[in-house]
C-alpha cells in the first residue's frame, strides 16, 4: 500500500511500454523515490556511462506518500547520470504531474535507449503509448503544453516536458512540468533531450490506496496543523515563498554577488520578496499575483507574477503578459545578486524564458556571473557575445543572454555549457563556482560554514537541497548554530543530509522540514505502506541512500579530491559583513565529517560501513 | 440553524485537499477524479476557482429527476441521492444549470455534494478557509464586515 507496486518500462529504441511489478525488496529497503530510483539505476546501469548516450537511463520516480491526502504530497524526482555533473543526478519537482502519474497506477517510470526520431509518451491509466513528436521538437515547454492539452482534448492531462535547450544540449536543462514546475538541476532535461524524448502526458483516474487509512488521515490531520502553526510553513512561505530570505541572507553577509566575489549585494531589497508585494510599474501593481500551492500542499510558498506590460522585455510582446511561475529565491539571487542586477520585472522575465525553455536558472545566473568577470578582464570581447556588453549589473545583458541560452544560439551556446566548462575554456577555471561541474546556490560559504561543507560533500554537486544547515545557522531549526563556527557542523551536515534522503524518498516536500522531523514523517509512512516504519528504519534508510549515492560516484571515477570548494570561497575572504575576514573552513570540517560518516581519510567509505548498511 | 458551503475563490491556493478529502470521505479513495468538489485554475491569471452544489432551494435536479431519486435532508438542506431509486438516466446532469450534478461510471449512478450529512470534508480539510461551512441566511457576513471595514468613517462620531 502507498506503492502501487508497479513499474512502467520504456524503451526508447525498440518503442516499447511494457509494465513490471515494483521489487519490493528493494522498497523495503530504499522506500520509494529518490532512494528506490537509485537503487535501478546502481543495479541497472554503469556508473562510467557517457550521460548523453543510449546507455545512460532516466527514472521517473514517485514516492509511496506521493498523491495521497498528506500535505505536501506532490513529489516526484528524475533519477539518472547527470548530463552537467557525470555525477547521479536527482531532481525533484512538484506541481501536478507527479501525483497524476500516481493515479494513474504506476510507481516509477524507467527510460532506456534512445528513440529514432522525436516522441513522446502519453499515459492514460494502464495504456502506455509513445506516439510521434516531430511536430513537437523545436517547441518551447509551454507551446509543446499547449499542443498536447489540443491534440488530446483533455483540460486535465499532466504534461512534463523539455523546451528548445534540453533538445539542443544546453547541458543545464531541466524537465518542466504544469509550465512552471521543474526537475531542475543537473541537466535531468539535456538527458532527456539526447533520448529523443520531448514530453510525457499523463492522466490517471485509479487513485491511491494506504495501508491504514483511518489511522494515516489522524496523523495527516494532526501534521498538518503542526505546519500551520509553524512561524516559517504557516507565515513565512505562504506570504514572501522563499524568497523571505533574500533580506536576511543578505544581513547575515551571506549572499554571494557579482559571482561571489561579495557577500552582500546593495540592490538586495529592490529583488527580496517584499519587493514582490510592493506597487510598481506602468499600472502600479505588485509583481506578485497571488501564491499557489503544489499538490496536496497546506504550505503554498510558490509564487505567481506578472512583468509589467511596459517594462522593455516584454513591450508589444503580448505572449509574456500572462501570470506564470514567479521568482523562488534562489532564482532571484543567481539572476540577480550573483549579476549585480536588481531590476525585479528583468529577472522575473529571466525566469520565465527559463521555465518556457526549460533550463536552470541557478546554473544560469551563476554562468553568466562568471562569464562577466571574464568579460571584465577582457578574456570574451563584444564580438563574441554578438555585441552585447556582459557587464555586472546590466539587465539587458541577463535578458538577452536568457533568450540566447533558451535557444541555444550565437553566444548562449557558449553559456550553454555552465560555468565549469567556460572558465576552462577561457582559461580560468577557479572562477567557475560549482563543484561536482554544479555551480552552488544563493548561500556563501563563508558567513554560513556549514554550507561549505554541505557544497563540497553533496554527491549530485553544489546544492542547498541536500543538507539546508541555514535552516540551523540562520533560522535556528531545530536549534541555533553559529554560522561562523566550523564546531560541530559535520555532525550537522551529515544529520541533515540523511534526514533529507530520506524524506526525498517519501514523496513529500523538503520544505516541511522547517516545521516536521522525522518524528513527524514516520506515523504518516508507516500508517500508509507495508510493514513496519520505524523511526529507526527511516534514519537508517537515509544513511543508506547517501552511502549509495556515494559509491554511485566512487564507481563514476569521483575522488575524495572532489569534496572541495572553488578557490575563492576558500582563500579570498569576506569583505563585508558579519563573516568579515572569513574564509571557508572546510579543512578543518571535512576530515571530522569523513570519520564521522565512517569512511577513511581518503573519503571512501570502509567495508564496515557498507555492512552496517547493508550495501 | 442550517449551513451553507462558502466559498472564497481570493483564498484558494489550488492545492487539491478539498478534493482529497471528499474522495476519501465519500468513497474510500485519494482520488480527485471521484470529488465531488472541484477546484479549476485559470494559469494565465494566478485564479483558482473551488467549485460545487450550491444546495439550490428550488432545485432544477431534483425537478427533473424521473424516480424522485433526489431528495431534501431535512436538516442540513443538502439534495441528496438516493442510490436505491437512481436508474443513472443523467437527465438531472442536463437539467443542473451549473454542471454539479455527475454521471459515475462505476456504479451507474450519479453523485454530487450532499454536505457530508452537515460536516463537509473538504471545508475542515481546506488550510486558507477558502471553504467554509456558514449560518446559511448569513453567508455574506465576513463580506460585508470587509467592506464595513473599508468605508470612510471617523473613529469618533462628531457631536
Amino acid at each position: 500500500m502507498g506503492w502501487h507496486k508497479k513499474v512502467l518500462r520504456v524503451n526508447l529504441t525498440t518503442g516499447s511500454c511494457t509494465p513490471e511489478p515494483l521489487n519490493m525488496e528493494w522498497a523495503a529497503e530504499y522506500l520509494g523515490q529518490r532512494g528506490l530510483a537509485t537503487k535501478y539505476l546502481l543495479e541497472e546501469i554503469d556508473p562510467k556511462v557517457d550521460p548523453l548516450s543510449p546507455d545512460n537511463k532516466m527514472i521517473f520516480a514517485t514516492g509511496p506518500l506521493t498523491g495521497t491526502a498528506a500535505s505536501t504530497s506532490a513529489r516526484y524526482s528524475v533519477i539518472t547520470k547527470g548530463a552537467l555533473t557525470n555525477a547521479i543526478a536527482c531532481s525533484n519537482s512538484g506541481g501536478y504531474f507527479g501525483a497524476e502519474l500516481k493515479f494513474a497506477g504506476w510507481d516509477m517510470i524507467i527510460f532506456e535507449g534512445k528513440a529514432a526520431s522525436p516522441v513522446y509518451l502519453h499515459i492514460s491509466d494502464d495504456h502506455a503509448e509513445l506516439l510521434p513528436a516531430d511536430d513537437l521538437w523545436g517547441k518551447s515547454v509551454w507551446e509543446t503544453d499547449e499542443i498536447l492539452h489540443q491534440r488530446h482534448q483533455d483540460p486535465r492531462l499532466r504534461i512534463s516536458a523539455i523546451g528548445v535547450s534540453g533538445e539542443k544540449g544546453v547541458l543545464y536543462a531541466c524537465i518542466v512540468n504544469d509550465l512552471h514546475r521543474a526537475a531542475g538541476r543537473s541537466g535531468v532535461g539535456t538527458v532527456m533531450g539526447s533520448k529523443n524524448l520531448k514530453a510525457i502526458a499523463v492522466r490517471g483516474t485509479q487513485g491511491v490506496q494506504v495501508k491504514d487509512p483511518v489511522r494515516f488521515m489522524q496523523a495527516v490531520g494532526e501534521k498538518k496543523q503542526v505546519l500551520a502553526d509553524n512561524a516559517v510553513t504557516g507565515q513565512g512561505l505562504p506570504t514572501y515563498g522563499t524568497q523571505v530570505l533574500m533580506n536576511v541572507i543578505n544581513e547575515v553577509g551571506a549572499l554571494p554577488t557579482n559571482n561571489a566575489r561579495d557577500v552582500q549585494f546593495e540592490g538586495a531589497s529592490n529583488i527580496s520578496g517584499e519587493a514582490m508585494h510592493e506597487p510598481r510599474g506602468s499600472e502600479n501593481k505588485p509583481n506578485l499575483v497571488t501564491n499557489q500551492a503544489c499538490f496536496g500542499c497546506t504550505i503554498a510558498c510558490g509564487r505567481i507574477s506578472r512583468v509589467d506590460k511596459e517594462h522593455y522585455t516584454v513591450k508589444n510582446r503580448p505572449e509574456y503578459w500572462n501570470a506564470s511561475g514567479g521568482l523562488e529565491y534562489e532564482a532571484a539571487w543567481s539572476l540577480g545578486a550573483d549579476t549585480g542586477v536588481d531590476d525585479l520585472d528583468a529577472l522575473t522575465f529571466a525566469n520565465f524564458v527559463c521555465n518556457e525553455q526549460g533550463y536552470d536558472p541557478i546554473t544560469f545566473g551563476a554562468t553568466i556571473a562568471a562569464a562577466m568577470e571574464l568579460y571584465e578582464m577582457g578574456l570574451i570581447t563584444d564580438e563574441e557575445t554578438g555585441g552585447i556588453p556582459l557587464k555586472f549589473g546590466s539587465a539587458e545583458a541577463l535578458t538577452k543572454m536568457a533568450e540566447l541560452v533558451g535557444k541555444a544560439e550565437g553566444f548562449g551556446k557558449t553559456l550553454g555549457m555552465g560555468s565549469k566548462r567556460l572558465c576552462e575554456k577561457y582559461g580560468h577555471p577557479e572562477l567557475s563556482m560549482s563543484v561536482k561541474g554544479q555551480e552552488f546556490p544563493a548561500y556563501d560559504p563563508r558567513g554560513i560554514q556549514g554550507m561549505g561543507l554541505t557544497y563540497a560533500t553533496s554527491n549530485r554537486g553544489a546544492c542547498h537541497l541536500r543538507s539546508y544547515t541555514v535552516a540551523s545557522e540562520i533560522l535556528g531549526i531545530p536549534e541555533k548554530t553559529d554560522p561562523l563556527a566550523t564546531e560541530g557542523k559535520a555532525g550537522l551536515v551529515k544529520a541533515f543530509q540523511d534526514a533529507t534522503a530520506a524524506v526525498d524518498s517519501t514523496g513529500l516536500c523538503l520544505f516541511t522540514t522547517f516545521a516536521w522531523s522525522l518524528d513527524d514523517f514516520q506515523p504518516q509512512v508507516d500508517a500508509a505502506c507495508e510493514g513496519e516504519w520505524t523511526l529507526e528504519r527511516l534514519s537508517e534508510l537515509g544513511e543508506r541512500i547517501w552511502n549509495m549515492e556515494r559509491q554511485f560516484n566512487m564507481a563514476a571515477g569521483f575522488t575524495g579530491k572532489d569534496d572541495t570548494l572553488p578557490k575563492r570561497l576558500r582563500k579570498e575572504a569576506a569583505k563585508t559583513g558579519p563573516a568579515k575576514g572569513k574564509v571557508n573552513g572546510l579543512k578543518v570540517m571535512l576530515p571530522e565529517y569523513y570519520q564521522l560518516r565512517g569512511w577513511d581519510e581518503k573519503g571512501v567509505p570502509t567495508a564496515e560501513t557498507l555492512q552496517r548498511l547493508g550495501l | 440553524m442550517m449551513r451553507s458551503l462558502t466559498i472564497s475563490p481570493d483564498k484558494c491556493t489550488g492545492c487539491l485537499q478539498c478534493e482529497m478529502a471528499c474522495s476519501y470521505e465519500n468513497e474510500g479513495v485519494f482520488n480527485p477524479v471521484k470529488s465531488r468538489i472541484k477546484v479549476f485554475v485559470f494559469e494565465q491569471e494566478g485564479r483558482h476557482v473551488p467549485y460545487t452544489c450550491t444546495q439550490c432551494a428550488d432545485a432544477w435536479c431534483q425537478n427533473a429527476c424521473p424516480t424522485e431519486a433526489i431528495q431534501i435532508n431535512a436538516q442540513t438542506g443538502a439534495k441528496e441521492v438516493n442510490e436505491g431509486l437512481c436508474v443513472g438516466c443523467k437527465v438531472c446532469t442536463i437539467a443542473c444549470p451549473f454542471g454539479t450534478v455527475n454521471y459515475n461510471q462505476a456504479t451507474g449512478k450519479v453523485i454530487k455534494c450532499d454536505l457530508c450529512g452537515g460536516d463537509p470534508a473538504c471545508a475542515k480539510a481546506c488550510p486558507t478557509q477558502a471553504i467554509t461551512y456558514q449560518d446559511a441566511n448569513w453567508t455574506g457576513y465576513d463580506k460585508m464586515r470587509s467592506w464595513a471595514d473599508k468605508t470612510n468613517t471617523q473613529a469618533t462620531a462628531q457631536a
